[in-house]
C-alpha cells in the first residue's frame, strides 16, 4: 500500500518508530561506512558527479534530512559527495528585471531573513518561520528540501504560486524546470544521475499581486498534514481576477499545481462562493493516503478549507497592492 | 577511509582522523568527552544537541562532523567563565527552569545564539525561537520567563562593562571645562 510506505519511508515520522522499536535504539548514529567527497566549485561537484555511477552517491548539503534517513538505515550510499563547500552557491539576489535568486547553498534561515525578501516576496519568509526550527533551518538549504521531495515539504507550495523555476545543471549543460515539475513521485526528483539542482528563479510579481500560503500541522514546525499557496493577480480595476495560481503539498505523492481550480478562478470576481467552487474542484485533483495522522477524507476537506482561508488572504493582499 | 578534521571548541584546536560517518556530537561527545551535550532523539526533533557553530545554533547529531572542518564550536562547557556560571546558566537556575535537565544544555546554547542576535525579545519571539526544544518535565513557561531574565541580566552586564569607559572620560570633560575656564 501506497500510504504504508511513505511513512515507512519518512525516517522522521512517528509511525517509523512505532513500527520499529527493536532497532531505535540503535538509530542515533551513521553505522554503515561511505567515501566522502568534498566539493569547493560547481565544476569540482560536477566532475564529481560524472565519475560515479546512478544510485551508488547521495549529494550533501545541509544533510538535515539526508543524515537521518543514513542514521535510519533507510539509505546506504557508497559515496557522499559534499556541496556545502560551494560559496559560490549560497546568495539571495534581487533584480527588478530578473526576479529573485536563489543559490543551491542559501539556507532556510537566511531566506527568513533576507531583508529584500520580505520587502518583494513575504509569503516566502512567512512560509520559512514555521519550517522545522530554528536549528534545522540555520544549516539546512531550500533547494536542498526540494531535493528530498518529501511530499509535504512546505517550500514547494509557494513557489509553485510564484512560478518559480528551477535550474539543474550537469557537466556542460543547464535547463530549466518548474517548480510543480520538479518533484516527480514521493522523495524523487527531476534531476537526474550526475545533475545537481543549482538555483531557483522567481519572476517579479506583476502588479496588483497579493499571495499568501499556510498550512496545518500537528506540532508548530512538523510536517504539513495539508498545505496550500494561492497567488491571485487582479486587472487594473482590481475586480477580476486576471491569473491565479495554486499550489497544494501533503495531499499526493508530490507537491502538485491544481490548474483546474485555478481556471475556476480566472476572469471572475472572486468572492467566497467562487473560492468555494474552486475549493470542491481542487478537491478532485488531489490525492492524499490516510495515515495515523489522519484519514484521505479528512486531509481532502482540510485541503479545501485552507484554500478557501487562502484565497481569501490572498485576495485582500491583492487589493491592498 | 578516516579523515583530518580539524576543529575549534570552545576556544581550543583539535585534530582527529576520523570516519566520515562521524557525527558532530560523536565527536564532541566520544572523542573529546565534553558530556554537556546531550542525545535524546533519533529524528532530529528535540534539540538537546544543540551546539553553536560560528554563532548559530544548529543540531550537532543532524551534522557530519567533516562538514564543520575548521569551524569554531561552542558547547555548553564553554559558557561558563571558571566556577562563574554565565549569566544565562545562572537565570536558567534561578527561574526553576528544569528539572532534570537532560534538554536544559539544548535550550541554553538555543538562547545563548538567541541573545546574541536579539538582545531584547519578547515572549513571542522567544516562543518562536524555542519550538524545537523539547522539555517534558519542566514545561517551557519557566524556560521562557528564565530566557527573559537573562536578557535583563546580559544587558546589565554589559551596561556594566562599559561603565569604566565612561568613568576614563570623565575627568577628561573637566580637565577641559578647567582650561577654558569655565569648570569650577
Amino acid at each position: 500500500m501506497v500510504g504504508d510506505s511513505y511513512f515507512l519511508c519518512r525516517p522522521w515520522g512517528r509511525e517509523y518508530n512505532c513500527k520499529d522499536k527493536g532497532v531505535q535504539a540503535e538509530m542515533k548514529t551513521i553505522t554503515t561506512d561511505f567515501e566522502y567527497l568534498a566539493a569547493t566549485t560547481v565544476e569540482e561537484a560536477l566532475d564529481l558527479l560524472s565519475q560515479h555511477k546512478d544510485d551508488d552517491y547521495k549529494v550533501l548539503a545541509g544533510g538535515q534530512s539526508l543524515n537521518t534517513a543514513m542514521k535510519h538505515r533507510l539509505i546506504a550510499p557508497e559515496y557522499i559527495i559534499d556541496i556545502k563547500g560551494l560559496s559560490d552557491l549560497d546568495y539571495i539576489r534581487f533584480d527588478e528585471k530578473e526576479g529573485l535568486k536563489i543559490g543551491a547553498l542559501a539556507t532556510h534561515r537566511s531566506l527568513e531573513k533576507s531583508p529584500i525578501v520580505r520587502e518583494k516576496y513575504s509569503v516566502l519568509c512567512e512560509m520559512e518561520e514555521n519550517v522545522a526550527s530554528v536549528e534545522t533551518r540555520n544549516w539546512g538549504t531550500v533547494v536542498g528540501d526540494l531535493c528530498n521531495a518529501d511530499p509535504a515539504a512546505d517550500p514547494a507550495p509557494p513557489l509553485i504560486a510564484l512560478d518559480a523555476k528551477l535550474t539543474i545543471a550537469s557537466k556542460g549543460e543547464k535547463r530549466t524546470v518548474h517548480a510543480e515539475e520538479f518533484a516527480v513521485d514521493y522523495f524523487e526528483t527531476a534531476v537526474q544521475p550526475g545533475e545537481i539542482a543549482t538555483e531557483i528563479q522567481i519572476p517579479v510579481l506583476p502588479p496588483n499581486t497579493g499571495v499568501y500560503f499556510t498550512k496545518y500541522s500537528q506540532m508548530l514546525g512538523d510536517y504539513a498534514l495539508a498545505s496550500v499557496a494561492v497567488l491571485i493577480t487582479l486587472d487594473a480595476k482590481k475586480e477580476v481576477c486576471a491569473n491565479a495560481r495554486i499550489g497544494l503539498a501533503g495531499v499526493g505523492p508530490k507537491p502538485l499545481r491544481a490548474k483546474k481550480a485555478e481556471e475556476v478562478l480566472k476572469g471572475k470576481k472572486i468572492t467566497e462562493a467562487l473560492l468555494a467552487e474552486a475549493a470542491e474542484v481542487a478537491k478532485t485533483e488531489i490525492s492524499p493516503v490516510s495515515g495515523i495522522e489522519g484519514s484521505a477524507d479528512y486531509k481532502r476537506e482540510l485541503a479545501g478549507t485552507l484554500l478557501k482561508r487562502v484565497g481569501k488572504e490572498a485576495l485582500q493582499r491583492a487589493q491592498k497592492a | 577511509m578516516k579523515r583530518e578534521l580539524n576543529i575549534a571548541v570552545n576556544g581550543e584546536s583539535y585534530n582527529f582522523f576520523i570516519e566520515p560517518k562521524t557525527l558532530l556530537v560523536q565527536v564532541i561527545r566520544e572523542m573529546l568527552g565534553m558530556k554537556g551535550t546531550h542525545q535524546a532523539c533519533d529524528s532530529s526533533s528535540c534539540a538537546a544537541c544543540t551546539v553553536i557553530i560560528e554563532g548559530k545554533a544548529v543540531k550537532s547529531c543532524s551534522i557530519l562532523a567533516l562538514q564543520v572542518n575548521g569551524k569554531e564550536v561552542t558547547t555548553i562547557e564553554g559558557l561558563a567563565d571558571g566556577t562563574n556560571l554565565h549569566p544565562i546558566q545562572q537565570a536558567f537556575i534561578d527561574n526553576w527552569a528544569f528539572q532534570c535537565g537532560f534538554c536544559t544544555s539544548g535550550q541554553i546554547m538555543a538562547a545563548k545564539a538567541f541573545l546574541d542576535e536579539n538582545p531584547n525579545p519578547t515572549r513571542e519571539e522567544i516562543q518562536m525561537q524555542m519550538d524545537g526544544h523539547i522539555c517534558r518535565c519542566t514545561g517551557h513557561n519557566m524556560i521562557n520567563e528564565a530566557i527573559q531574565d537573562a536578557a535583563k541580566r546580559l544587558q546589565s552586564r554589559d551596561a556594566a562593562k562599559r561603565l569604566p569607559a565612561q568613568k576614563k572620560l570623565q575627568p577628561q570633560k573637566w580637565a577641559q571645562t578647567a582650561k577654558s575656564g569655565k569648570g569650577a
